[in-house]
């Protein structure tokens, strides 16, 4: 693409993409290190997860301000509109991520001293590389402005959701095995249900990388896959 | 997904909403070139102006737009050396046509100018001029009704109506701008040209010429050409971008300003090199 005629136009817009670059890498690396430490049960791991999210609320920030003054001082139009609008919703579902994450890393200082149930563990594992996986390709999308990767992205969700709904299944039959999992299995409930919601906002990002580049929303319809919301398990007795 | 162009662009017509898209087109020109001399300024332009709407032409300078637009109200037939071919109807009615009376075109056509031009008249006059030309009127009553009409529809009444017999040349620079827009819809034209109406005007005086653009649309057909890309995509439904001649894209304001389809259009509107 052709440089802006104003040059400090066209820094700020790359500026856009380089503070995006590093919020996505801080929050692939949080959602990385929260799993570790519950999977390691290393709560003060989780501690230091916790304590990093403040810098990508603090990137959020930063970018909502750049934005606003762009759209004040530049009057951005067309392919520069939907950029500097694009990176605030992207940021915004960043953050999101940082927090699951956040969540995470909460939950695993709670129940560090319990033991976990094996294979919930490597069912959560199989699911946070996926979503890592997700994150980063829509992340490469962005950066290389491939609307095609997006749409595989976009596609590839229902996956992590299928991965979710094998883990419900399996944490409610954990749970009624035995009352005093109910505990420990709530949490890893809901760390499976913050990873869901990674994949979710993963997929908002690939439809904002999909408007970014082509300009238009993905007009397919994706398959939804969490079917937890309409689920209900009884015991057999 | 939802049809945007139900829900925003429309237009509201004796009360009810009518989606641009759906407006007759009014102009319509086919394969519209231009000479001046030698040299092509225009090549093969097609293009349907809606009715009751407002139109921004766009580009940079000497892309063709103004002349473009002057070849709506025959202005180009005052060039001796411009030579204009292809066709341009409004309503169907060939305005190149040789039996055409030109002057009652002009008033069907009526023109408003980048510099504020009153006649060195009295504001009163500046109006009643056109009318009185054209026999529009029958009495003396009936021309004072309209000019203070024309004075209303341009938001000026208020401003002017204890000093109609002052000269206009005596106001300020948008004031004359309005005054001048007063006049050209004095002859009840259906189109209204606009060169630049704002370019020398401050915010506050665009603001007001813009205001009153959107109420005249509901009655006018206009045409706007204008460098300002925050000024088209604030005011027209549709925009028209020509570049070298040509009229490179054609579309709602609304996609043109967030999602051009061709790379000229993008590269200009967004300050780009070409």
């Amino acid at each position: 693409m052709p440089q802006h005629t104003v040059k400090s136009y066209e820094d700020e817009l790359a500026l856009l993409d380089t503070k995006i670059a590093r919020m996505g890498g801080l929050a692939e690396h949080n959602l990385g290190q929260a799993f570790d430490a519950l999977q390691r049960r290393d709560s003060r791991q989780a501690d230091m997860v916790i304590a990093a999210d403040r810098a990508i609320d603090v990137l959020e920030k930063d970018v909502e301000n750049q934005v606003i003054e762009m759209i004040a001082r530049r009057q951005p139009l067309a392919n520069d509109l939907r950029h500097v609008m694009t990176a605030l919703r992207i940021t915004g579902d960043l953050e999101r991520i940082g927090d699951l994450a956040k969540n995470i890393a909460k939950r695993a200082s709670a129940i560090a001293e319990v033991a976990h149930p094996k294979p919930v563990i490597s069912g959560l594992e199989r699911m946070v590389e996926l979503a890592l996986k997700q994150l980063k390709m829509v992340l490469d999308a962005y950066a290389e402005r491939d609307a095609d990767r997006a749409i595989q992205v976009w596609r590839d969700d229902q996956q992590i959701d299928a991965m979710y709904n094998s883990l419900f299944r399996e944490l409610l039959t954990y749970m009624m095995e035995d009352p005093r999992n109910i505990g420990i299995s709530t949490h890893l409930l809901f760390g499976a249900k913050n990873l869901e919601r990674v994949g979710d906002h993963t997929t908002n990002i690939a439809e904002t990388v999909h408007y970014l580049v082509r300009g238009q929303p993905i007009s397919d319809d994706r398959p939804k896959g969490d079917e937890t919301s309409t689920m209900l398990v009884e015991s057999n007795d | 997904m939802v049809n945007r162009t139900e829900i925003m662009d429309h237009q509201v017509i004796a009360g009810q909403p009518v989606a641009v898209a759906d407006l007759a087109p009014m102009i319509v020109a086919r394969k519209v070139n231009v000479h001046y001399g030698a040299k092509q300024a225009l090549f093969d332009v097609d293009v349907d102006v809606p009715r009751n709407a407002i139109t921004a032409f766009i580009g940079p300078s000497g892309c063709g737009k103004s002349t473009f637009l002057r070849c709506i109200n025959r202005m180009n037939d005052t060039i001796a050396i411009c030579k204009v071919s292809g066709d341009i109807t409004i309503d169907g009615q060939d305005i190149y046509d040789p039996d055409l009376d030109v002057v009652e075109l002009r008033a069907r056509v009526g023109m408003v100018f980048q510099k504020p031009n009153p006649f060195p008249k009295s504001i009163y006059e500046n109006i009643a001029y056109g009318p009185r030309i054209h026999g529009l009127t029958r009495s003396k009553k009936e021309l004072d009704d309209l000019v203070e009409e024309c004075l209303e529809k341009a938001g000026l009444l208020k401003e002017v109506h204890d000093r109609l017999h002052e000269p206009g040349t005596g106001l300020s620079g948008g004031q004359q701008q309005r005054l001048c827009i007063a006049r050209a819809i004095a002859t009840r034209p259906e189109v209204i040209l606009m060169d630049e109406p704002c370019s020398a005007l401050d915010p506050i005086a665009t603001a007001k010429v813009e205001e009153l653009m959107e109420e005249l649309k509901s009655n006018y057909t206009m045409i706007i050409v204008t460098h300002s890309m925050q000024q088209a995509a604030r005011i027209s439904q549709r925009t028209a971008f020509f570049h070298l001649g040509k009229l490179v894209e054609f579309g709602a304001t609304r996609d043109i300003f967030t999602n051009p389809q061709d790379k000229r259009t993008q590269d200009y509107i967004t300050g780009r090199f070409g």
